[in-house]
């Protein structure tokens, strides 16, 4: 890769081209994740990569750090084309990333995490612990983080864990730099250490690509910012040119009628209400994941929840299905009565009903029938005698299949083989079945082809005017406004705004669900 | 991937048909196998793996695994035995309950199933892996064991008892109609019955099962008190066959059963599996140990024959499981 070492030349006007790249694409099952993105990396400065969620940031990254190949388009350093089999491999070739997710091993001590995979060894061949120890030290003295590299990584905080993630890949001695939302665990001290630490590897030419949500950050390291929408790049610039409000346009304008037309309908009495309903977390900081939020449902009745990764979204829905009733407090009344859930059974009983976000992994039984699934919260149904019929589990569990059009060969069928779309439907076969009142939908059409979302609109706006009230949770911001009522925005477990219909535009939806910069600031 | 319908039968038969290759060839090799007495004999052997394996499979299904099997026989053997010749002393006062020999049956089964629910309490209520909560059944139920008989067997259980191991009805020993029945009321429970769907679904996705408000832990904790029951049978049937309870008995047994399980095509990982295959995998395990038995293979080789057996097996339904992904 370009010869030996590379020379870095001192920061000039625009810096070197470390990193490009070229007409990328990516395509997930269902989705088309990129499309022609060009992104170009110079050395010394920090691009800043903008959108909304799903906008394909993420999916980018991944790709210049090697986790998986583009399907379009090629990757230049230092004007050759590279392809990285793997991380560990970009690695080697200076490009390194820090997780949102962290991706640390929580029981090996800071200093075994720092170095996983590139322990400096002894002539032995055994693992040098002095240099290991000594190296660690100085990688932690560079992120100002006070702790004994001996430390078990589980016994630190989030924040201090990110500090490590970030010491972890700068102690390669990488050349570009992929944060990805590297402060959202960070106390303000600990942001302004991250800063410090910007402003020094850019000193040293190192080219840095940075995701955030938070725009007061950008004030202080950005100098270039791509804004991706839709898995294309919508707009390139110098950061000192860009004003807040041009970015927020860039990242949400979108045309939601494009993707369905909501027929008006006008919603009944109100059958759901909570008053300061509040789940803590279950960790240590005890923080709240949904904070004293009040919110009112009627029949017939679309109610939106949108806001960021983290705003506590699921966990509004996990706190209405009865799923934690240890850490949830407020008042939660159904229908004129004021209930209080200790299982998802009781919510269930109370007539609510919830399509997880994680299909595989909380919806479905996955080597089981599609009349097994669909039957599954509701089987008395299907008892004769006290014996389960499977003539008669066909002939009830049947009807709501072919309502819902999934498309299966028999019942019978396996439900693991379905499409994401067939598979959203099994489940809200499923929930049907049991007679809800109130469904719950999270991200109801994450995954899902654009054929079956707008299926999958179409029966969320039937399900509303055959009386139903839903909140329908999700991260797309179109959608939201497409499919709701009303609107709810979530930050960091609280509602900021609620909007009607009409005054629910692209723009204040997303300044909602935005970090408040005066905050974060003070 | 398109399949055609040869391979999918064959897939779908294949323990059927490993049986069906063994029992031609064991034929062929001996002429001491094909006989009536013999059959008999196979039956007779595997219903106390049977037993144990029923449960076992349950277990399995539900995403579980049941170390204490073998020892909760040994336990539910001896308490049968024991209360049936002394009878039981109340403590503190002179009164001696007797027990007939139906009392002492419901003692073992009463026994067994009380140490499952011990281990399903435990699982579900203490959050004990499955793994560890049985281990230490097993070491409780075995100590136990020890106690009550005083590391001695009891013997002399008398003929009405005995019967249980050694009689027959209608030309047919009575372990094989205990077997039979138990195996056509667990295909019932496990495929036509809430309890049984709910089990598969525990199994199949225990996330899902609980967002779909099933009760996880009171089928859990049924799950292992069906299997310990099921071991109080088994422990039955071995004492009365020997007339004489062992304080040994058992030993090793929940290994046989859970290769029963896999052999019959139950996957370790919960939600797949049916106790059908298991009765082919007791099947082939017990026609395994007879046929090699017959052919004077050396019991050392009879075991290192049936590790190959249960990891050709697995191996097997692995490749199969590839194939259907891909």
């Amino acid at each position: 890769m370009g010869g030996g070492k590379a020379v870095i030349a001192p920061s000039a006007a625009l810096g070197d081209v470390v990193i490009e790249a070229i007409g990328i694409g990516k395509t997930f099952p269902g989705t088309r994740a990129l499309d022609g993105v060009n992104l170009t990396v110079r050395a010394g400065r920090l691009m800043a990569l903008l959108g909304e969620n799903g906008a394909g940031k993420s999916t980018l990254m991944n790709i210049l750090a090697g986790v998986f190949p583009p399907d379009e388009g090629t990757i230049q350093m230092d004007g050759q084309s590279v392809r990285f089999a793997n991380p560990q491999r970009a690695l080697a070739a200076g490009i390194g990333i820090v997780f949102q997710e962290l991706s640390l091993i929580p029981y090996l001590s800071v200093a075994e995490n720092l170095f996983l995979g590139r322990e400096p060894r002894s002539a032995s061949g055994l693992i040098d612990t002095r240099r290991l120890l000594a190296e660690s030290t100085a990688a932690l003295q560079r992120v100002d983080l006070a702790v004994d590299p001996t430390t078990l990584v589980a016994d630190l905080r989030i924040g201090q864990q990110q500090l490590v993630e970030i010491a972890r890949a700068i102690s390669a001695h990488v050349r570009v730099l992929i944060l990805d939302e590297p402060t959202s665990s960070l106390s303000g001290h600990e942001v302004e250490v991250l800063y410090g630490v910007i402003r020094e590897l850019k000193r040293r030419g190192v080219a840095l690509v940075y995701i955030t949500h938070k725009f007061e950050e950008l004030a202080a390291v950005c100098d270039d910012v791509t804004i991706l929408r839709d898995g294309r790049v919508v707009g390139t610039a110098l950061f000192r040119d860009l004003t807040r409000d041009a970015m927020v346009r860039l990242m949400a304008g979108r045309d939601t009628t494009e993707l369905y037309q909501k027929v008006a309908f006008t919603p009944g009495e109100e059958i759901l209400r909570t008053r300061g309903l509040s789940l803590t977390g279950s960790g240590v900081g005890r923080r709240f994941l949904v904070d004293q939020v009040s919110l009112s449902l009627r029949r017939g009745e679309v109610v939106g929840v949108f806001g960021l990764v983290g705003a506590g979204r699921t966990e509004l829905l996990e706190a209405l299905f009865g799923l934690h009733p240890d850490r949830v407090t407020g008042e939660l009344v159904v229908e004129g009565r004021a209930v209080r859930f200790e299982s998802p059974a009781d919510a269930i009983a109370a007539g609510i009903a919830l399509a997880p976000e994680d299909r595989k992994r909380d919806g479905l039984v996955l080597p089981m029938s599609v009349a097994a699934n669909a039957s599954l919260a509701s089987l008395d149904r299907a008892l004769r005698a006290g014996f389960v019929s499977e003539r008669r589990e066909s002939s009830y569990v049947g009807p709501y299949i072919d309502r819902f059009r999934i498309k299966i060969a028999s019942l019978n069928q396996r439900v693991v083989d379905l499409s994401g779309g067939n598979q959203q439907k099994v489940i809200l076969a499923k929930w049907l079945a049991t007679a809800p009142k109130i469904l719950l939908l999270d991200e109801p059409t994450r995954g899902i082809d654009v054929n079956a979302k707008r299926e999958i609109y179409a029966f969320i706006d039937e399900l509303a005017r055959a009386g139903l009230g839903l909140i329908v949770v999700s991260s797309e911001l179109p959608e939201v406004l497409a499919l709701s009522d009303r609107v709810l925005v979530l930050r960091e477990g609280r509602v900021t705004a609620e909007f009607a219909r009409a005054d629910a535009t692209p723009e204040r939806v997303l300044h909602a669900a935005l970090p408040d910069s005066s905050r974060v600031a003070s | 991937m398109p399949e055609s319908k040869a391979t999918a039968f064959l897939t779908r038969f294949r323990s059927l048909l490993a049986l069906a290759l063994m029992v031609i060839a064991l034929s062929l090799l001996s002429d001491r196998f094909l006989t009536p007495d013999n059959g008999w004999n196979i039956l007779r052997q595997i219903s106390v793996n049977l037993c144990l394996s029923i449960g076992m499979t349950l277990v399995i299904l539900s995403g579980g695994i049941d170390l204490s099997v073998g020892a909760i026989l040994a336990l539910s053997g001896a308490l049968a035995a024991g209360v049936l010749k002394q009878g039981l002393g109340i403590p503190g006062t002179e009164w001696m309950l007797q027990f007939t020999p139906s009392g002492a049956i419901l003692v073992g089964i009463g026994v067994g199933a009380a140490a499952g629910w011990v281990n399903g309490i435990a699982i579900t209520r203490f959050q004990l892996p499955p793994f560890v909560a049985t281990l230490g059944m097993f070491s409780i139920a075995r100590g136990l064991t020890m106690l009550w008989t005083g590391g001695f067997p009891i013997t002399g259980l008398g003929d009405a008892f005995g019967h249980l191991g050694t009689g027959a009805l209608l030309g047919m020993p009575t372990p094989v109609w205990i077997m039979l029945a138990l195996t056509a009321v667990f295909v019932v429970v496990t495929k036509r019955t809430r309890f049984g769907r709910h089990l598969y679904a525990v199994g199949g996705n225990v996330r899902a099962a609980r967002l779909t408000g099933l009760n996880v832990a009171r089928i859990t904790t049924a799950v292992y008190l069906l299997a310990g029951a099921l071991a109080g049978v088994a422990g039955l049937i071995v004492t009365a066959r020997l007339d004489s309870a062992q304080p040994n008995a058992g030993l090793g047994y929940e290994l046989d059963s859970i290769a029963a399980v896999v052999i019959g095509g139950t996957s370790l990982a919960g939600g797949r599996g049916s106790v059908a295959g298991t009765v082919l995998g007791c099947l082939i395990i017990g026609v395994l140990n007879n046929g090699l038995f017959l052919l004077n293979v050396s019991p050392f080789w009879q075991q290192v024959i049936k590790g190959v057996v249960i990891l050709l097996a697995v191996a097997l339904d692995k490749a199969n499981a590839r194939n259907r992904d891909a």
